[in-house]
C-alpha cells in the first residue's frame, strides 16, 4: 500500500483532518473523501480547468495537486461560493446570462473568475476572455460567460464600498461583436 | 390558450443546483462498497490477442478481480454489441463483443477489466497485465483502404467496403451536356470529436431484492440503452433501470452504446458489488466515437446565369472499425447536399469504408457540416467561374418560400421523402447580409489591404433535418397537492429540457412554472423513449407534453365542473385554478380538484370523472422538419503566421417557434464554437499504423474563449405544421454551416494569394503551405 500522511486544512471555512494516501489528488480528495462533488474532473492533465479550486485565494488545478500539498491551506470550492441557498453575485450572473448549459465546466469558471474579479474589478471583455482562456467549455461558446463576468463585476463594484468607477460601456447592452470588430479595425 | 411562458427567456430551473455544486453527475454518486473498474485497452490498431496473463495483477492488494472475454457472462460471449441502425445496404457491421474475443481493430478497444477497491489500485494493476499480441496489417487511410489488395480492417473480410450508397434524381446526362459551366472540386473534412467536458461514466448495482440491474450512465439515450441491455443480456426489461443523472455535455458520442456499458453491469453481477467506471480523457480520445472524416469529389453543372443544372459527386466516408450507428452519418451527408437550393439533378455515389480507427458515429451536425461544406465550397467556386458575387449565386438558386412544402427527390434517413416544410431562405440571407454589413465589406477590405491587412468575408446557407421519429413521450400529472410533475423521455446534457418542457406545460395547463417539476432521463418514470439526438427533443417531447397537458386540463375542467355545478365549457384555467369564466373567485385550486377526483376510499366517483389527473402522450412525427439559415463570417488572416482571427460572426436562423429565446441563442452560439473548432483547430492525428497521436488537450486543440467571437444572431420563426407547437429544434444549426463559412472567409481574405482551401481544419501550417505553394508558383 502507498504511504499515508495526515493533513489538516480548511475547506469552505470548515476544518478537516484526514489521513490519506500521499498519491491522492486534491480533486479526488475533495470529491471522493469529502463528498464535495461540485469540483469536476474533465481531463486530469491540467488543461480543461473544470477542477480549478481556490487554494489560499489563488486558483489551482485540483487534478494536478496532491491532497498532501494542500496541507495547512484554506480552500474554496464551488460549494463555498454560495451563502446557503442564496447564489453569490457571480453565480447569479451566470444564471441571468445563461452562462452555463451542462454545468460541468462551471465550477472551474466560477473559481477562476472569482480570483480574476477580486484582482480586476473593472475588466474589459478581452481581459475576461484571457482570464478564462485556461477553462474549456464545449456548450456555450463562451460569450455568455463573458457577459456574466461583466455583470458580476458591475454588481460587485456597486455593492462593494470604495470600488472603482463604473464601467464606461455597459457590455450587457452593447453589441459585443461590433465593439470587438471596431477594436480589431483600430489595431 | 394564452402564451405566458413559451417565447420568453425563462431562467433555467437547472441552474441553481449546478451553480452551487449540487449537481449530480455519475461520478458524484457514491455507493458504499463500490468496486472501481479500469480497462486494459489495445495499444495496436489491428492485432490478434495470443494470450492474456493477469496473474500478477490479481495478486495485488486491493484487486478483487480481473476479467477478460472468457470471464464474461455467456450472453456477452455469444452476443456482440447491437448495431442500433441496421440497414440492408450495410455489407457487414462487424460489431464487437463487449470485451474483445481475439482480434482488436482499433487502438483503445477494451480487452480486459480490473476491479479494485479504488481506482488508483485498479490503474496500478493495468501495468501488471501482460497481453501478447500478434500485430496485423490494417487499414488506416480511407483512400488507401479501398485500393485493390489493401490490408483489411478485420481479418475475416476480403475488402474494406462497408456499403455503397447510390442516390439521386433527375437527368444527369442532360444536366451536364447542356451546361454553360462545369465546376469541379475536391474537398477533405478531417476527423474531430465531440469532447464533452464530462467523459463517459457507468455505475451499476444489482438489487438482489427486486432482481433489478440499476445503471447510472451519462447517456443521451437511456431508454434505447435499457431496451438494448435487456435484449443483449436476455433479461426482462422491467428488471433493468437506467438513470442518466446530470450529464456534462454529449454532442453525439453519448448516443451510442459502448462496451463499458455492458461490461460494468456484468461485473456488478459477477462480484455482487456496485461497480463504477469513469473514463479518463485519454481513454475518451481513443475509445469514444468520432466523426467528420470524409473525402468529397464532385462536378457542378450550371447555366450561364449561375442557376444550377446538376451535381454529381463521389464521397468516401471513414466509418472506423465498427458500424455502431449504421449508415446514418453518410446517409445524412448525402441527402443534405442539395441544401436550400433548387438542384434539378443530383447523382451521388458514396463509399463507406472500414478502417482501424474508433467507430464514426454522429457528432453535433451528424454528417450535415460536411455536406454544407461541400455544396457551399462548390457554390463559391461556381461564383468565381460564372462571375457572380457569392451572395448572388445563392439567391439565384434558393428554394423560394412559395415553393414550400418543397420535395427534393431524396429519401431521408427516417425513411421518408426529404420535404422542406417551411422557411424563407432568401429572407434569411438578407437578414444575415444586413446585419453583417455585407454590402460595404469591399470598402473595408480595400482599406485593410492598404494597411497590409488581409480580411475576408464568407457566406454559407444550410438546412437541417431535425425532429426525427419515431416518437418521444411526456407524461403530465397533477398531484393531490396541486403540484405538477412531468416525466419525459427527453434526456438532456445541458439543453435545458426541464425548463423548456416546463414552459410548454405551464402554458397548456394554465399553471405557474414554479408549480411544475420536470423529471427526465429515468426509465422507470416513463415506459418508452428514444433519446436526445438530431435536435429531436423540442419538436417531439414538447409537443407530447403540450398535448398531455391539454388533456389533463380537460380532465381538471370536468371534475371542477362537477364541483362548481357549472358546464366544463364555461370554465377557464389560469394560475393553477379552474374557475367560471369571468368570475375568478368562483373556482377551485388544482389541489382541491385533484383531492376531489382522487376521492375518499370506498366512495363512488361521480360518473364520467377521471380519478387521476394524468396523461401520457407519445408524439410521433410524420417526417423530419427543416430548420434553415445563413451565416456570415468576417476574418483576418495573417499570411506570415497562418493565423486566422474571426472578427465577426453573424447568423440568421429559423428553428420554427422559439420556446426559450435565451436557450436557442445559447445553442446557436455553442454550435458555432464547435464549428470553429472543426474549421481551424481540431485535428485528430493518426500515424501510418493507426496510432492516435493527439490524445490530450495540449495536442488536440478545442476552441477557447479568445478564439471564439460573440455570435450576432438574427431569428425568424416559420412554425412547422408537423407538430402543434411549430418548433423545429435548434441543437445543430450553429455547427452545420460554420466550417463552410469560415473557409469561404479565409479564401476571400487570401484572394491576392489565389489560395483555394480544400482541406480542413485550416491549421496555421496548412495555410502557410497553401500560401507558399501559390506564391512560389507566382515567382
Amino acid at each position: 500500500m502507498t504511504q499515508e500522511l495526515t493533513i489538516e486544512l480548511t475547506i469552505n471555512e470548515k476544518s478537516y483532518q484526514r489521513s490519506i494516501p500521499v498519491r491522492l489528488t486534491l480533486a479526488d480528495f475533495l470529491r471522493h473523501e469529502l463528498n464535495l462533488t461540485g469540483t469536476h474532473v474533465g481531463c486530469e492533465h491540467g488543461v480543461c480547468g473544470a477542477c480549478t479550486v481556490l487554494v489560499d485565494g489563488r486558483t489551482q488545478r485540483a487534478c494536478l495537486t496532491l491532497a498532501v500539498q494542500a496541507d495547512g491551506s484554506s480552500i474554496t470550492t464551488i460549494e463555498g461560493l454560495a451563502t446557503g441557498e442564496e447564489l453569490g453575485p457571480l453565480q447569479q450572473a451566470f444564471m441571468d446570462q445563461h452562462a452555463l448549459q451542462c454545468g460541468f465546466c462551471t465550477p472551474g469558471m466560477l473559481t477562476t473568475l472569482t480570483e480574476f474579479l477580486s484582482e480586476n474589478p473593472d475588466p474589459t471583455d478581452a481581459e475576461v476572455r484571457i482570464a478564462i482562456s485556461g477553462n474549456l467549455c464545449r456548450c456555450t461558446g463562451y460569450e455568455n460567460i463573458v457577459r456574466a463576468a461583466l455583470q458580476a463585476a458591475r454588481t460587485l463594484r456597486e455593492t462593494t464600498p470604495g470600488a472603482s468607477t463604473p464601467m464606461q460601456v455597459d457590455a450587457l447592452d452593447t453589441d459585443h461583436a461590433r465593439a470587438q470588430h471596431a477594436r480589431g479595425a483600430q489595431q | 390558450m394564452s402564451s405566458t411562458w413559451v417565447g420568453t427567456s425563462v431562467k433555467r430551473v437547472e441552474d441553481p443546483a449546478l451553480l452551487s455544486g449540487r449537481g449530480q453527475f455519475v461520478d458524484d454518486i457514491h455507493i458504499p462498497d463500490t468496486l472501481h473498474a479500469a480497462f486494459v485497452r489495445s495499444p495496436h490498431a489491428h492485432a490478434r490477442i495470443k494470450s492474456i496473463d493477469a496473474s500478477a495483477a490479481r495478486q495485488l492488494e486491493g484487486v478483487v478481480a480481473v476479467y477478460t472475454y472468457a470471464d464474461m457472462p455467456e450472453t456477452l460471449r455469444t452476443n456482440t454489441l447491437p448495431n442500433l441502425q441496421p440497414n440492408p445496404l450495410l455489407r457487414h457491421s462487424m460489431m464487437p463483443h463487449a470485451l474483445c474475443a481475439d482480434e482488436v481493430c482499433y487502438v483503445g478497444a477494451a480487452i480486459a477489466v480490473v476491479l479494485a477497491n479504488d481506482r488508483y489500485i485498479a490503474e496500478d494493476a493495468l501495468e501488471h497485465i501482460v497481453v501478447d499480441y500478434q500485430t496485423l496489417a490494417g487499414a488506416v487511410d480511407v483512400v488507401d483502404a479501398l485500393k485493390p489488395g489493401a490490408a483489411t480492417a478485420h481479418a475475416e473480410l476480403a475488402d474494406n467496403l462497408a456499403a455503397d450508397i447510390n442516390l439521386g434524381y433527375g437527368e444527369d446526362a442532360a444536366a451536364f451536356n447542356g451546361a454553360a459551366h462545369i465546376v469541379r472540386g475536391k474537398f477533405v473534412q478531417h476527423r474531430g470529436t465531440a469532447h464533452p467536458i464530462e467523459c463517459r461514466a457507468v455505475q451499476a448495482q444489482f438489487d438482489t431484492l427486486t432482481q433489478t440491474m440499476r445503471i447510472w450512465t451519462n447517456t443521451q439515450t437511456p431508454h434505447l440503452y435499457k431496451g438494448s441491455y435487456a435484449e443483449l443480456m436476455e433479461v426482462p426489461e422491467q428488471q433493468v433501470h437506467v438513470i442518466a443523472p446530470d450529464v456534462g455535455g454529449g454532442f453525439g458520442p453519448k448516443v451510442v452504446l459502448y462496451p463499458e456499458q455492458f461490461v460494468v453491469p456484468a461485473c456488478a453481477l459477477l462480484t455482487g458489488r456496485a461497480v463504477k467506471w469513469t473514463e479518463d480523457r485519454r481513454e475518451h480520445f481513443i475509445s469514444a466515437t468520432m466523426e467528420r472524416d470524409q473525402h468529397w469529389d464532385g462536378e457542378l453543372a450550371l447555366n450561364a446565369d449561375g442557376t444550377l443544372r446538376g451535381l454529381r459527386a463521389r464521397m468516401l466516408h471513414d466509418m472506423g472499425a465498427h458500424a455502431m450507428w449504421g449508415l446514418v452519418t453518410p446517409w445524412i451527408s448525402c441527402t443534405t447536399v442539395p441544401g436550400p437550393y433548387v438542384l434539378p439533378s443530383y447523382k451521388m455515389h458514396c463509399q463507406v469504408v472500414m478502417t482501424n480507427k474508433v467507430a464514426v458515429t454522429p457528432v453535433r451536425g451528424a454528417g450535415r457540416p460536411q455536406a454544407a461544406y461541400f455544396i457551399e465550397r462548390m457554390l463559391d467556386r461556381a461564383a468565381e467561374v460564372v462571375g457572380l458575387e457569392r451572395d448572388e449565386i445563392r439567391r439565384r438558386n434558393y428554394v423560394q418560400p412559395e415553393q414550400m412544402p418543397y420535395e427534393v427527390g431524396l429519401i431521408f434517413r427516417d425513411g421518408r421523402p426529404v420535404i422542406y416544410d417551411t422557411g424563407d431562405y432568401p429572407a434569411l440571407q438578407k437578414m444575415a447580409l444586413v446585419r453583417s454589413d455585407w454590402n460595404t465589406f469591399k470598402q473595408r477590405q480595400a482599406a485593410a489591404r492598404a494597411e497590409g491587412r488581409y480580411i475576408g468575408i464568407g457566406i454559407a446557407s444550410y438546412i437541417e433535418a431535425t425532429g426525427l421519429g419515431p416518437y418521444e413521450g411526456s407524461s403530465v400529472h397533477v398531484m393531490r397537492n396541486g403540484k405538477v410533475i412531468v416525466h419525459t423521455g427527453a434526456a438532456p446534457q445541458g439543453q435545458g429540457h426541464q425548463t423548456m418542457i416546463g414552459q410548454v406545460v405551464a402554458d397548456a395547463l394554465g399553471v405557474n412554472m414554479s408549480e411544475i417539476t420536470v423529471k427526465t432521463s429515468d426509465t422507470v418514470t416513463i415506459p418508452r423513449g428514444i433519446g436526445t439526438f438530431a435536435s429531436r427533443i423540442t419538436p417531439n417531447a414538447s409537443p407530447a407534453a403540450h398535448q398531455a397537458a391539454i388533456s389533463v386540463q380537460q380532465k381538471l375542467k370536468k371534475v371542477a365542473a362537477h364541483m362548481l355545478e357549472a358546464a366544463a365549457e364555461d370554465l377557464d384555467v389560469a394560475d393553477g385554478r379552474v374557475f367560471v369564466r369571468g368570475v375568478a373567485e368562483h373556482g377551485k385550486s388544482f389541489a382541491e380538484v385533484a383531492r376531489f377526483a382522487n376521492s375518499l376510499p370506498g366512495f363512488a366517483l361521480p360518473k364520467g370523472l377521471d380519478p387521476v389527473l394524468q396523461e401520457t402522450v407519445y408524439f410521433a412525427p410524420e417526417q423530419a422538419t427543416y430548420p434553415c439559415g445563413t451565416h456570415v463570417a468576417e476574418v483576418e488572416v495573417d499570411p506570415e503566421l497562418g493565423a486566422v482571427k474571426i472578427l465577426r460572426y453573424v447568423t440568421a436562423h429559423d428553428c420554427g417557434t422559439i420556446i426559450n429565446p435565451a436557450s436557442v441563442e445559447g445553442q446557436v452560439m455553442g454550435g458555432v464554437a464547435h464549428g470553429i473548432g472543426n474549421a481551424l483547430l481540431e485535428r485528430m492525428e493518426y500515424d501510418d499504423n493507426g496510432q492516435p497521436l493527439t490524445v490530450n488537450f495540449g495536442e488536440y486543440l478545442l476552441p477557447t474563449a479568445p478564439s471564439v467571437p460573440a455570435v450576432e444572431q438574427e431569428h425568424m420563426e416559420s412554425p412547422t405544421p408537423l407538430n402543434p407547437l411549430g418548433a423545429k429544434g435548434a441543437g445543430e444549426g450553429g455547427t452545420i454551416p460554420a466550417i463552410a463559412v469560415i473557409v469561404s472567409a479565409v479564401e476571400d481574405a487570401l484572394t491576392p494569394f489565389k489560395v483555394h482551401i480544400n482541406n480542413v481544419p485550416m491549421t496555421p501550417e496548412s495555410l502557410l503551405d497553401n500560401i507558399s505553394a501559390n506564391t512560389g508558383a507566382q515567382s
